[in-house]
């Protein structure tokens, strides 16, 4: 497919005109070669001259030898999305350096290993723009003592660091001061570091009198900010949200959330008397255990959650059953992967929506959550805690691999200043109040939650037993039917409730727009750097609705019955939230448009334009033919 | 409360507990499980335990799987929340309520199938956490509820009611546990009430995992001839290892076993197990030793019961998870919402 912003960025080419505070620079590396330190320095170095930044981990499923890229994208203007034309290209890899350099635009520059040769006769690329560098040689300078030898294949990765500064303008000051940050603690592989970035730079200041166009500039847009990962956010959103239950199995990519939540209760849930812990942390043998473990906590009134990917939802699946039918809370973290079976475990989808909203046999619903940042990672957990408490179910918070396991610039979390809502819950005294005509299942308010107690409550009218089978209102053994449908309908009475409780969507206008976008999660970037670009350069104006969660806010129904065209992006090939979409607003079913990208890399810019340009003119405007003649009527 | 000579005649207080409590307290709804099921004697077993060692009905968590076996929590203790999970895994269920607040007292009902074979995971990682529950394996070999197939615990060569030999090894529960670090393993009978109520008494009084195994005969699909867990094939091959005595903390005389050939084993809280050797030189403590016994027995053709190995000695999960004593439900919020400054230090460090 002709892409439409691969012509409209070649504006540096091969001319040597500055562009300040935009381009997308990828270092490709092998696995396991230590060069997460230097990648991770290189973005917080920008980041640190206020320049908005971006950082994508393209890894494989491996522990070492496996070809690695890193992508930083670098934008003034604050996108951040995955940039499908690389700029500035680092070739350390020698297994996948013929195909790196074929795949970077026209005009890109292309910083190597001399030894690869990359600019022998029949492989040199006469369209771009080639830096030989001794990385290998370099090193060795700084590495010769013999203590150091082993840690070569490591610091290299620094020089590459060093060049990059001279080349591109990053402030060594800030790199030095990264590289501090990064190796917190450890004088000695600071200075080690430090003088391996010293090396690039004098490599790069004395061989390259030409130097990359594409300049890093101070600017002041990251005051205040902070970089963080998606999964270090909810883990630390579980803490400030009451969580005490953590149960999981390490499953890519959701293992660094509960390890997340484990290192900040080491220090955040330890009582200063006892010196014991407020939480009690399980590391599981499968999903299943994980989800029992986390439902059975949150039986007894703790809050408790588990976080995996598509694998675990799939095995988790019976029990979430359970606890959607006897209404136990939890919740359930999906940092979603490419599936179907193993998939691409290590790359990104949005592939969970359906199996997570409909999950397990019968008739079952569950509410979903999508954070797209990590602020909301951090909000969303302490609201699906009160969610779950609140509607007694399990909730979903629906995350992936580009937001859980990457770096991203973020506002600093806001301080939580509700009480945690514990949702219907009734002790002793109350219990007392009512005593036998209290009722586990019984809808006393009209809108499908009932009262529940919890194990332990001292009076003898509190207990009862849950139960996954049929049950009546006073949680007895039935398989009346109409004892059945009684119950699960009110369950939808319940979702109905569910609907006015989760988060609201964002909504952004723009006069005259009478077709817009609609996406979640990390959609969001790629969705809304496309708007901008239809706007600026095709002249197509489009309202935009970030999905936060489902069951669809009234709020979020609303804006689509206000608008004749909707293209729905997301990252899966079957377009999960159209189905969900069509089936729920079928009179509206037509006016959807699925925009996809389901290769396992985060959603680009490029993707969108290319897929609402491709939509005719005139329904693109908001007027397709079929509603042409009521519109104007 | 005295009565006096003049008084009408009073219809005689009922019996109660330590708590003073009646039996009552702890009974369950009516079986609905075929008549004669060993499963409902162990039912009766249990309220005896529990009223005899005292324990408050509303601090006891019953959990199960599904099966017949899974049934049975309904027809005890009223009073105590139950919890009926998924098919083989109620240990989890158990794990996170439990850790979540472990002042309550936890006992599991599972079954063959529930435990030996859809179970066998959650079953095997339930003994090496040790988490204080009391968990009763009701043992007859076949699967009742979908009439009458083979479990995972059937007997090699036992003969199906359609007449279908068991071809297959079966796994040995007990054994087992022992062999993952199990901290009280005990194999019964249901026909053997008196050993039964002493075993569950003791577990009440274990912090830790107790496995129990009971062979507890099913009358509807596995109690004919060729059967290998008949009440007739169970009664013929039952052989005790020892004579158990048990007194709970809160007692202080022993017992009917007096002192001397015997073996003692205290618990932390001060309750003791007491063990007479039957014809045979058993230690309950030699795990080693335990195992062999139980290897020998399955030549011999022998159900072996008592309390096959036990050791109070071992942290429970709480314990070893490092988690407060204090139930995880009803913190207050400033023991779980860390200050403003900690999220200041903590975004600073993110600069």
């Amino acid at each position: 497919m002709s892409s439409v912003l691969t012509e409209t960025t070649s504006r540096a080419g091969a001319s040597s005109e500055v562009v300040a505070n935009d381009f997308s620079l990828q270092v490709a590396t092998a696995n396991g070669s230590g060069s997460q330190t230097a990648n991770s320095v290189l973005m917080r170095s920008i980041f640190r001259m206020g320049v908005p930044v971006s950082g994508k981990n393209l890894f494989p499923s491996n522990i070492q030898g496996l070809p690695t890229w890193f992508t930083i994208r670098a934008n003034r203007d604050g996108y951040i999305a995955r940039k499908r034309d690389l700029d500035v290209l680092v070739c350390m890899n020698p297994e996948t350096a013929n195909e790196d350099v074929r795949d970077v635009r026209v005009g890109a520059y292309v910083v190597y290993e001399k030894k690869l040769g990359l600019e022998n006769p029949g492989k040199k690329r006469d369209d771009v723009t080639y830096y030989a560098v001794p990385f290998s040689e370099l090193v060795v300078k700084i590495t010769s003592a013999p203590e150091h030898a082993k840690l070569r294949k490591l610091i290299v990765n620094m020089i590459y660091v060093g060049v990059l500064a001279d080349l591109m303008g990053i402030e060594p000051a800030e790199i030095e001061k990264a590289v501090a940050k990064q190796l917190k603690g450890k004088p000695k592989a600071v200075d080690l570091n430090v003088s391996a970035v010293k090396v690039g730079l004098e490599y790069a200041a004395k061989n390259f009198p030409v130097k990359i166009p594409f300049r890093v500039e101070r600017m002041n847009a990251t005051e205040g900010k902070v970089i963080v990962e998606g999964n270090t956010a909810s883990a630390l959103g579980c803490v400030f949200g009451g969580a005490t239950v953590c149960a999981w199995y390490p499953i890519t990519p959701s293992s660094s959330l509960c390890e997340a939540f484990i290192e900040f209760c080491d220090h955040l849930r330890v009582d200063p008397a006892t010196k014991k812990k407020n939480a009690a942390i399980i590391q599981a043998e499968d999903e299943i255990a994980s989800i029992g473990m986390v439902l059975g906590a949150g039986w007894a009134g703790a809050r408790s959650f588990t976080s995996t990917s598509g694998p675990g939802i799939s095995l988790m699946s019976e029990y979430i059953g359970l606890g959607y039918y006897a209404e136990i809370p939890a919740v359930i973290f999906d940092i979603q992967r490419t599936g179907p079976s193993t998939g691409l475990p290590t790359r990104t989808m949005q592939g969970d929506l359906l199996l997570c909203y409909f999950s397990s046999h019968g008739d079952s619903k569950h509410p979903l959550l999508f954070p797209a940042s990590p602020e909301e990672c951090f909000t969303m957990a302490q609201q699906a805690f009160d969610l779950a408490e609140q509607l007694q179910t399990p909730v979903f918070v629906m995350s992936d691999l580009d937001l859980g396991m990457n770096n991203w610039m973020a506002d600093p979390f806001p301080y939580p200043t509700e009480p945690l809502h514990r949702g219907k819950v009734l002790d002793a005294a109350s219990i007392e109040k009512v005593k036998d005509t209290w009722g586990r299942y019984k809808d006393v308010d009209g809108d499908g939650i009932p009262y529940r107690t919890l194990p332990g409550t001292p009076n003898a009218y509190a207990a009862y037993l849950t139960r996954g089978s049929g049950h009546d209102e006073n949680a007895q053994y039935s398989e009346k039917p109409q004892d059945y449908v009684n119950n699960v309908n009110r369950l939808v009475r319940k979702f109905e409730t569910a609907r006015t409780m989760v988060p609201k969507p964002e909504i952004q206008e723009r006069p005259g727009a009478r077709a817009g976008l609609l996406a979640y999660g990390t959609s969001h970037y790629g969705t809304t750097e496309a708007r901008d670009k239809l706007a600026t350069t095709f002249g197509v104006t489009l309202d935009y609705c970030r999905l936060r969660s489902l069951p669809l806010a009234a709020e979020a129904v609303n804006w689509m019955r206000l608008h004749e065209r909707i293209y729905v992006v997301e990252q899966n090939r079957d377009g999960q939230l159209v189905t969900i979409l069509r089936d729920e607003l079928p009179e509206l079913a037509t006016r959807f448009v699925s925009i996809r990208q389901y290769n396992g890399l985060p959603l680009d810019a490029t993707t969108v334009v290319d897929g609402v340009l491709n939509d005719a003119p005139a329904s693109r405007a908001g007027r397709s033919d079929a509603q042409k003649g009521g519109l104007d009527a | 409360m005295s009565a006096t000579p003049n008084a009408p005649a009073a219809s005689p207080a009922p019996k109660t507990n330590r708590l003073g409590l009646p039996k009552a307290d702890y009974e369950g709804a009516k079986s609905t499980l075929c008549l004669g099921c060993g499963h409902d004697v162990i039912t009766k077993q249990i309220i005896n335990a529990f009223y005899a060692m005292g324990v408050e009905p509303h601090k006891v968590a019953k959990f199960s799987g599904i099966g017949c076996s899974s049934k049975t929590p309904a027809y005890f203790l009223n009073r105590a929340w139950g919890f009926n999970g998924v098919h083989g895994r109620m240990p989890s269920a158990a794990t996170g309520a439990l850790v979540a607040n472990s002042t309550l007292h936890g006992i599991g009902v599972s079954g063959d199938g529930d435990t030996a074979s859809i179970g066998i995971g959650q079953f095997v990682h339930l003994v090496r956490r040790n988490l204080p529950l009391v968990y009763i394996i009701e043992d007859n070999g076949v699967y009742g509820l979908t009439k009458g197939q083979f479990s995972a615990t059937a007997d090699l060569g036992a003969k199906q009611k359609g007449g279908a030999i068991n071809d297959f090894i079966p796994i040995d529960c007990c054994s087992l546990a022992i062999e993952l670090g199990g901290t009280f393993v005990a194999r019964s009978f249901s026909g053997d009430m008196k050993q039964l109520q002493t075993i569950l008494e003791a577990a009440i009084a274990h912090r830790g995992t107790s496995v129990i195994d009971v062979i507890s005969p099913c009358v509807t699909f596995n109690d004919h001839e060729g059967s290998t867990k008949s009440y007739k094939y169970s009664k013929e091959h039952e052989t005790p290892v020892h004579e158990i005595g048990f007194v709970p903390f809160f007692e202080e005389t022993l017992a009917e076993i007096p002192a001397g050939d015997t073996k003692d084993v205290s618990f932390p809280d001060g309750s003791q197990l007491r063990f007479r050797g039957v014809g045979r030189d058993y230690d309950p403590t030699d795990r080693e030793r335990a195992l062999k016994a139980i290897h020998e027995s399955h030549a011999r053709q022998e159900i072996l019961t008592g309390i096959l190995y036990v050791d109070p000695s071992k942290k429970d999960l709480s314990a070893l998870l490092g988690t407060t004593g204090e139930p995880l439900t009803n913190l207050p919020l400033d023991a779980l919402r860390p200050s403003r400054q900690a999220l200041d230090e903590i975004m600073e460090s993110l600069r």
